[in-house]
């Protein structure tokens, strides 16, 4: 049987940080992930933001980790080459009633050490951001807050524990797990994996792995959040900052962001479900969150959407991160219950969970370790002349595959041919932003679908849009009736 | 060093080559074509079905035999065709930026710019419809593309969301390839689509029209498996109880074409809400001097017939514009308002003094109306009144404009086109 010191199970933004920060040392190690590529559960849809820290409770695991990441995210960007933007955050508050909760915000952030929180008034805050809507009385505002690209994030941190080192395992699933004399077995999908120690980093299944290891019962209700992506005509000219609402006299409320690609993203509902594949969309979700974005910022220009999408959050019965070893399952590492500030925490929980692991396994540092990794070529992001320059090297940088954002045939077959590259029309989506834009790939799907068939050696009928049986097209000749 | 054309027109798709050969025919010298595709004719490539040409040649022809007849006449002197380039930018000193793998990325300097960028589909995430986003959900155009150049075949099993010319035309090509059309559902109480389109793409096949429909729920992990369509009321809200289920492995969007106006936006061109393409006066020319628009990157056209006339309009006065040395017509500016059933003309600005004779004047009308006059009025007063048995929102309208109508209108004067009582 095949035998590593790490399992990792769970290839989205925690188990990848883990797995970057374990490359830092001496073993052999090994992710699983059930999905066909990296990100593709609640990693890939949530708000896409890098809380400042102010809202987890003081005191706890969340607020901690909350702060810590966030601290690091900014160098980390640099370091593995992902967009990140500190655009700074504000709460604000819509009803007179609720300034109590802003001042406890302000002062729970203050003790989990977030710097620089200010409390605005209405106007105040009106004049940071115009398009605040005019029932905006108070803000609380946190000039740390930040946006990132989760899909940049996990794929940078993926590739940086390749190269350092890490094997990935796609479209594989854990089916059992036990424990053994010298460690614990796994069944998988692609037959049985031995491992010194295991890490559970499965998003909304993590209870389900744990409940196989421990006697010590956990539970996660898959919550789900749906958005509204706005075209980039809307994004950062409509805000600039990420507008939360204050919980209060209107409910939960939702944000209003820009995203790092321009766009504008409102939402998202929480609505618990059985289904832990449950990504689906509903009529009344969608129409709550246009309705509550409304409250905090005037005029939205909801013509513009470009997509909808739901996310789960791998929510605890505790609300609490639940990481290392139950006291009944040495060997077994959790970093589950990883809902909101996830994201956030990604980096601080990969430092935590891994110095956990290091700890049992006692492994030598890894001499090679790099961590540096080069940033996506985007042609886009490029000076005229650099782009010149490269076309000249490199044709395939001259022909423009997606218009919408511009991305080119070279950078579509960077995306396949680096290393842990994509093998689906979703992880080019991930890695360089084909099909994400305003026509949502009406006129690039067709090339891309060739240029993946291409590049893997298959036919056209084999390419997928997120692995499984999510096949674009059949042959048209061996399927006339 | 930067090259110079007379004319530089962005799209190679029937407006563009139109316009191309126009211009060179008013004596335009130099003249670039500038296409995204690695060839000429753009969305008529991949619609190999016939109906294309009635009107401008006056014979029945297939999308590539329309194109190719055009892509045929631009060849020779004076018009340069660069495919497999994409326009990045344009500005209003009217230089055009673009890239390729031959140029790289360079820089030309118009004397006058023609856009002719045509028009894209609007997507399901624009619509909104709840559920899951499995593979098997395609726009018509995506849908048809894949089956007519690539040779694949989208699924087995398809419903139709919208009645657009395109949705229609891809009922019966997926027919044709051995896929089961379940329906076609459109939440408008009409079809979008041309009444031939109906007829023999649903019709002839057997294919039910549910009018008053949408598509409620998708269903499906990886590939779609359902489709749940149900009734809309008159606010086009689904009526509870009205639901059903189709099972199926495909979902096809023919919901709206919005003109291509990015690159015009970014250079400032002022754009209509109501067509989302440029708001242009009789000779075609946007609110940027110099810079031109035909075709469905105007508004979207129901006949590539009128696409090519509307073309041949812009070239002509792109030419002009350049031999005059860009001199602006003397006398008023008429703005045109739609009302009463006419949801935009073009053009939303008459200059008398600069007015072809019968020049068009193309609108589309807001639902089906019947025995009605279409009226054209100069601060209140018809100056003409044309009769129409029927209109419906799929055709496009055309009113031919006569300069005396406008020989009174003063500076301060407004044009109204409406429909009216008989």
């Amino acid at each position: 049987m095949e035998q590593h010191d790490i399992v990792i199970v769970g290839a989205g933004v925690v188990g990848c940080a883990i797995a970057r920060e374990l490359a830092r040392c001496k073993a052999d190690i090994l992710v699983l992930e059930q999905g066909a590529d990296v990100c593709c559960g609640t990693s890939k849809a949530n708000s896409a933001i890098v809380h400042a820290g102010f809202d987890a409770a003081h005191g706890s695991l969340m607020a901690k980790l909350n702060v810590q990441g966030s601290r690091m995210m900014e160098p980390l960007s640099r370091e593995l080459g992902f967009a990140y933007r500190r655009n700074g955050s504000l709460v604000v508050c819509l009803a007179g009633e609720d300034l109590p909760r802003l001042r406890a915000l302000y002062e729970n952030g203050t003790a989990n050490g977030v710097e620089g929180l200010e409390l605005l008034s209405g106007e105040a805050a009106r004049a940071k951001e115009p398009n605040l809507s005019p029932n905006v009385v108070a803000a609380l505002w946190a000039p740390t807050g930040a946006i990132v690209c989760p899909f940049g994030l996990t794929i940078a941190l993926a590739e940086n524990a390749f190269a350092n080192g890490v094997r990935f395992r796609f479209g594989t699933k854990v089916t059992a797990l036990a424990k053994t004399g010298a460690g614990w077995r796994l069944e998988t999908s692609a037959g049985p994996v031995a491992a010194r120690c295991v890490v559970n980093a499965a998003g909304v299944w993590a209870d389900v792995l744990h409940n196989m290891a421990s006697a010590q019962k956990i539970h996660i209700t898959p919550r789900r959040g749906e958005y509204l992506l706005l075209d980039w005509r809307a994004g950062r000219h409509h805000v600039d900052a990420t507008v939360f609402q204050l919980p209060g006299r209107y409910g939960k409320g939702v944000l209003v962001t820009p995203t790092v690609h321009g766009n504008l993203l409102i939402g998202p509902t929480a609505s618990d479900i059985e289904d832990r594949e449950g990504t689906d969309t509903t009529a009344a979700g969608l129409a709550e969150v246009a309705q509550k974005a409304a409250l905090s910022v005037a005029d939205l220009p909801l013509n513009t959407v470009i997509t909808s999408f739901a996310g789960l959050r791998a929510h605890e019965d505790g609300h609490e991160f639940i990481l290392g070893e139950p006291a009944d399952a040495p060997g077994f590492f959790d970093a589950a219950g990883i809902e909101s500030p996830g994201l956030s925490s990604a980096p601080a929980i990969g430092v935590t969970v891994a110095q956990m692991v290091r700890e049992r396994l006692r492994p030598a540092e890894n001499p090679a370790f790099d961590p540096h990794r080069e940033p996506m070529l985007l042609t886009k992001l490029l000076s005229p002349e650099a782009y010149a320059a490269l076309i000249q090297k490199d044709p395939a940088y001259g022909r423009v595959v997606c218009r919408c954002r511009q991305v080119t045939e070279g950078e579509i077959l960077d995306a396949i041919r680096r290393p842990l590259g994509a093998t689906t029309v979703d992880g080019i989506k991930h890695r360089v932003g084909a099909r994400m834009g305003r026509c949502q790939g009406g006129f690039c799907t067709p090339r891309i679908l060739a240029l993946l068939a291409q590049e893997l050696g298959v036919p056209m009928e084999a390419v997928t849009q997120n692995g499984g049986d999510s096949r674009f097209v059949l042959d048209a000749g061996k399927n006339r009736r | 060093m930067t090259e110079r054309y007379d004319i530089v027109i962005i799209g190679g798709g029937p407006a563009g080559l139109a316009a191309a050969v126009a211009a060179r025919e008013a004596g335009a010298g130099s003249i670039l074509v500038l296409e995204r595709d690695t060839v000429l004719g753009g969305i008529l490539n991949q619609c190999i079905h016939n109906g294309f040409g009635l009107h401008h040649f006056g014979e029945e022809l297939t999308g590539p035999e329309y194109a190719g007849r055009f892509a045929a006449q631009v060849r020779g002197p004076g018009i340069e065709c660069r495919c497999g380039t994409m326009v990045l930018a344009f500005g209003a000193g009217r230089t055009v930026t673009a890239v390729n793998d031959r140029q790289g990325l360079f820089t030309v300097q118009a004397g006058a710019i023609v856009l002719a960028m045509g028009c894209r589909e609007r997507p399901r995430g624009a619509l909104n419809i709840p559920g899951f986003r499995p593979a098997g959900i395609y726009s018509a155009g995506t849908a048809q593309r894949l089956i007519n150049i690539e040779g694949k075949l989208p699924g087995r099993e398809a419903v139709i969301l919208g009645s657009g010319d395109i949705g229609l035309i891809m009922a019966r090509r997926l027919t044709w390839e051995g896929c089961r059309v379940h329906a076609v559902a459109e939440l408008m109480p009409y079809s979008g689509g041309l009444k031939r389109n109906i007829v023999q793409c649903l019709d002839d096949y057997g294919i039910p029209l549910l009018l008053s429909h949408t598509v409620v729920r998708i269903e499906g992990r990886e590939r779609v498996q359902s489709v749940t369509v149900a009734a809309v009321g008159p606010d086009r809200a689904p009526i509870p109880g009205t639901e059903k289920a189709y099972p199926c492995d495909t979902l096809l969007l023919s919901v709206g074409l919005l003109p291509e106006n990015e690159l015009s936006r970014a250079a400032g061109v002022d754009i209509s809400p109501v067509t989302g393409g440029p708001t242009v006066n009789e000779s075609l020319e946007t609110s940027l001097p110099g810079v031109f628009a035909c075709g469905n990157v105007l508004h979207v056209h129901d006949l590539v017939d009128y696409v090519s006339e509307e073309a041949a309009a812009a070239g002509r006065h792109a030419a002009a514009y350049v031999r005059q040395g860009g001199a602006g017509a003397a006398g008023p500016a008429l703005p045109v308002r739609a009302q009463n059933g006419v949801r935009y003309t073009v053009p939303a600005v008459i200059r008398p003094a600069a007015l072809a004779d019968k020049a068009p004047l193309r609108f589309r009308v807001d639902n089906v109306y019947r025995d009605k006059c279409v009226t054209v009025a100069v601060d209140g007063a018809p100056v003409a009144r044309l009769r129409r048995r029927i209109l419906t929102p799929g055709e496009m309208e055309t009113v031919p404009l006569q300069r005396q109508w406008f020989q009174n209108a003063g500076p301060q004067s407004r044009v109204t086109v409406s429909l009216e009582e008989v």
